[in-house]
């Protein structure tokens, strides 16, 4: 007969003891969850990416509801327990909901400490626990107003970074003399602490919260040294304590957590508890780790297994803002019985620091350069005696024994029980042998069946290495990431069997390269039709079912499903007349915003489909024509205004802008190209972030390319200086060619270029003119099929089913 | 229950793997054409985010949803694959190329 499970809580640690115990005994408990917050078991570790836009709360989600379904689970979400009846066995939610139990676990986490000060219950006065927290942050974030995050801890850092991302003025005040003094050393504290007032983020230490003022909503914060910092938003981050009331009113031992022995078992036998809210042998814990593992040894004994037991071990820690490195791990206080090891480069902004006992690691801070964390990790973990390598320790595993290994000669030398991933508490032996053991090939497989970089992904390159050390040849990032699940090849060889089968339409490339699906899907549909309209212009019909919907109506989808239309405007360049006819329209479509965008143009967004080509012909009316902002195509040349007008322009920038714009619009590219011009070193239009630039000097042209300034950010590569506008242009579009026809589809220039590499990519557009002006030529003849304005054309009547709705059926018909 | 089926064009309306819309007046509905002449009508919105999903990517009996990719069988109105959720699907029958939609379903819909 099954046995009864309640489990208070669905947060991280009681999700994952039911993956265990589902493993262990799928059929000996029917289980039932109470929740107090009204949703499935998320990944609280990643709601600082949710904070800063960089995932969604759908991205997050470990169990969806359809798990439960699968399980049989009964989850009650949204209800709080308010009572553990210990005679009766039975607990009682805040709804009334009355369960019985054979076995109870006691999930409950903790509760975010809030300081004792005067109007600390303002409303806009938020802490940093759950989802609700990250909604009311994200939500006062829209004003782009003032924040204050009160505690310099992994956590405040981690909501301060993601506010100032959404655009918020944010100061954090931090009582310590340095951040993040439990993890980091002063020197790496003071480190951090610049990098982040680098992006703009004020930091005040030693700063003593008086009180939060506001009369009915906060206004500000006031120190104690009657400092008043004003604020719109205060986020309490100064930490967490364990929320143990329930199994104190239930009569259970209590001390800061509820205290489990090392089977998570509670003073009363058949009531367990795991997580934030549980002490064992005297220590609370709050990183993912440590909680992982109590799932694992309460799951084993719920299960009928009473031998493991929860062992402690120091788990490293890792701040989770995008572009700072940090990793510590141990004890890294100063004492007489201590010795250091330091490394310092302040140009690379590295900080590495061990700290040494009896010759061996005891406490690991490492900034700027965190690769050799885990190698440190094991050698602590190891208790190794380090006096053989003492000298050459702080440089990394890779400089032992002689001459610097390669990274993947470091992975393979770890030993089978170094960990690898730190939030799952993944060995390298776990991970080795289940590839092998299961067959895996993937890294979604990899982390699917060994949680291995499942959780934050810091370790994700680690666990590659691993997967290349087990498959050998058999994997290969690179060379056997096929285009998408409907073919075996990547997108190189299918360019490559493009050209030398002579295969010109979609159907022709699925028949011959075997495609498993009949039509393909909406991966390879796209990325085949860009591969024919580039290497066949004269003799391919552009398939329209193949493209995304905004190339297919040329204008960018919005959230709610209408338009917004942006129409050319050459270099960045207009005119009196030409804003009148766009005032006109938004006028006349009731257009409800109007947007000038980084490309030097402007946006008119909210339009309804039907009404697209109307506003087109209107548009077309002024002599506009599409600004292709929906492309995978050339989308804008920005310009300065160069010699014309400057007094430091050395060339006619905006002359050079609009002549490249005029030449290359409407030519379709691997991913979206942005161009700018800038007419002197100042580089007012921010040319060495683009897809290509130019710098123009005294001299010449100074032409730039692979720059990247959205999701990742890097300044471009210089391709070589050219004397004359002619030749500039020239060496612009052959590189333009030679990106066309080897980029991989959505493989924007500075990944390609990567790729390929930059001097393979100089030998062949500065140095062979032969080459050059062939690829010069291809494009030439590519754009006199290319150039039509897709506005016109649907003005003129094109695709018009598109935009009108098949029939419609009024209520009156309906209820016929 | 007897089907009250409307006429809303014809097959040839439809682009082959496209899709065209269908006004009611309590929800759109997208009408989809495969490769295999095949017609399905769903739902015109993405159980995800409210995408309309007659603006997606059309391949075997599935739709891409264009503003996150969600992919939606056009027979079940399910989504595929790790997501989850649904959308309201819509009898259609093709006679001599004219396309019908039932109407019943509109109007349970519509008093939900």
């Amino acid at each position: 007969m099954t046995e009864k499970l309640v489990i208070i809580g669905n947060g991280m640690a009681p999700g994952r003891m039911l993956e265990h115990l589902f493993e262990q005994a799928p059929d000996r408990y029917s289980v039932t969850i109470f929740n107090a917050e009204p949703r499935v078991n998320y990944d609280r570790i990643m709601l600082s990416p949710v904070l800063s836009g960089e995932k969604t709360y759908e991205q997050i989600v470990i169990h969806g509801d359809g798990w439960y379904i699968d399980h049989g689970i009964t989850l009650h979400k949204g209800q709080r327990v308010v009572a553990i009846d210990r005679a009766t066995k039975t607990v009682t939610s805040d709804h009334g909901v009355t369960e019985s139990y054979d076995k109870l676990v006691i999930a409950t986490g903790s509760v975010p400490f809030i300081i004792p000060v005067p109007g600390n219950n303002l409303p806009g006065v938020v802490s940093y626990r759950d989802l609700d927290d990250v909604d009311a942050m994200l939500l006062a974030a829209q004003s782009r107003e003032k924040a204050v995050v009160i505690g310099g801890g992994l956590l405040g850092l981690e909501a301060a970074a993601g506010l100032a991302l959404r655009g918020m003025d944010v100061t954090v005040l931090h009582v310590n003399p340095t951040l993040m003094e439990r993890q980091l050393d002063p020197a790496a504290g003071y480190l951090l602490q610049t990098e982040l007032e680098r992006r703009g983020i004020k930091i005040i230490c030693k700063a003593n919260t008086k009180a939060i003022i506001g009369d009915d909503k906060v206004e500000g914060v006031e120190l104690d040294n009657g400092t008043i910092i004003p604020a719109t938003l205060v986020v309490m981050a100064v930490g967490i304590r364990p929320s143990a009331r329930l199994g104190r009113d239930a009569g259970l031992a209590v001390n800061r957590g509820i205290v489990v022995d090392a089977g998570m078992q509670t003073s009363d036998g058949d009531i367990y508890s795991i997580g934030e809210c549980a002490e064992v042998d005297g220590m609370v814990y709050g990183l993912v780790a440590p909680l992982y593992e109590m799932a694992r040894v309460a799951a084993a004994h719920l299960a009928g297994d009473a031998r493991p037991a929860f062992v402690h071990s120091d788990t490293p820690t890792k701040l989770k803002v995008t572009g700072i490195d940090l990793y510590s791990l141990g004890d890294f206080a100063d004492g007489e019985d201590r010795q250091e090891i330091v490394l310092r480069d302040a140009t690379a902004g590295v900080y590495k620091r061990l700290v040494l006992k009896d010759n061996r690691i005891i406490g690991t801070v490492l900034y700027g350069e965190t690769s050799d964390g885990a190698w440190f990790n094991d050698l602590k973990k190891k208790a190794v005696d380090i006096s053989d390598m003492r000298d050459t320790l702080i440089f990394g595993q890779a400089y032992q024994g002689g001459s610097p290994l390669d990274p993947m000669a470091a992975v393979a030398a770890l030993p089978d029980d170094a960990e690898i991933c730190g939030c799952n508490g993944v060995c390298k032996g776990k991970i080795t042998s289940t590839i092998t053991a299961k067959g895996l090939t993937s890294l979604d497989e990899v982390r699917a069946h060994t949680k291995a970089s499942a959780s934050c992904g810091t370790c994700t390159g680690l666990v590659e290495q691993l997967m290349s050390l087990t498959l050998g040849d058999a994997y290969n990032p690179k060379a056997v990431q096929p285009m998408c699940p409907c073919t075996e090849l990547g997108h190189d060889d299918v360019r490559r069997l493009i050209k030398a089968k002579g295969l010109k339409t979609i159907p022709a490339v699925m028949q011959e390269l075997e495609w498993k699906t009949s039509c393909g899907c909406a991966k390879c549909r796209p990325a085949l039709n860009y591969y024919l309209v580039c290497d066949w212009p004269d003799d391919y019909a552009d398939d329209y079912q193949s493209r995304f919907i905004n190339e297919r109506v040329h204008a960018n989808i919005q959230k709610d499903g209408t338009y917004s239309v942006v129409p050319r405007m050459w270099g960045g360049v207009t005119n009196a007349q030409e804003l009148r006819a766009i005032a006109d329209v938004v006028d006349k479509f009731e257009i409800p915003m109007v947007k000038v965008t980084g490309g030097q143009r402007i946006d008119l967004l909210g339009i309804e489909k039907e009404d697209l080509p109307s506003v087109w012909a209107d548009l077309g009316k002024a002599g506009f024509i599409s600004g292709q902002a929906y492309a995978k195509g050339l989308r804008t040349v920005k310009t300065c205004v160069g010699s014309d007008w400057c007094r430091f322009g050395t060339q006619d920038s905006t002359g050079l802008g609009i002549r490249i714009e005029k030449f290359m619009w409407g030519s379709w590219t691997p991913a979206k190209l942005k161009l700018a011009v800038s007419g002197c070193p100042r580089n007012c239009a921010e040319a060495t972030c683009k897809d290509i630039g130019v710098i123009c000097v005294d001299s010449g042209f100074e032409i730039h390319f692979a720059g990247a300034a959205g999701l990742d950010i890097k300044g471009t590569e210089v391709l070589g200086l050219v004397r004359t506008e002619d030749e500039a242009l020239e060496h612009i579009v052959a590189l333009t060619q030679m990106y066309r026809e080897q980029g991989r589809y959505l493989e924007r220039i500075y990944k390609w270029a990567k790729r390929v590499g930059l001097d393979e990519i100089r030998r062949q557009i500065m140095e062979d003119r032969d080459k050059r002006q062939a690829y010069y030529e291809r494009f030439v003849f590519s754009q006199k099929f290319a150039q039509v304005d897709p506005w016109s054309e649907r003005v003129s009547g094109k695709d018009k089913h598109e935009f009108r709705p098949m029939a419609s059926v009024d209520f009156s018909q309906a209820a016929e | 229950m007897e089907m009250n089926w409307h006429p809303i064009g014809d097959i040839t309306d439809i682009p082959l793997l496209g899709a065209r819309c269908v006004k009611t007046p309590y929800l759109k509905i997208a009408v989809f054409r495969t490769d295999e002449h095949e017609v399905y009508a769903i739902e015109n919105r993405c159980p995800h985010k409210g995408g309309p999903l007659s603006e997606g990517i059309v391949h075997g009996t599935s739709v891409t949803c264009p503003l996150h990719n969600w992919v939606i069988s056009l027979e079940t109105g399910k989504a595929l694959g790790a997501d989850e959720g649904e959308v309201r699907t819509i009898p259609v029958k093709v006679e001599d190329g004219k396309l019908f939609i039932a109407l019943e379903s509109l109007m349970l819909a519509a008093a939900e």
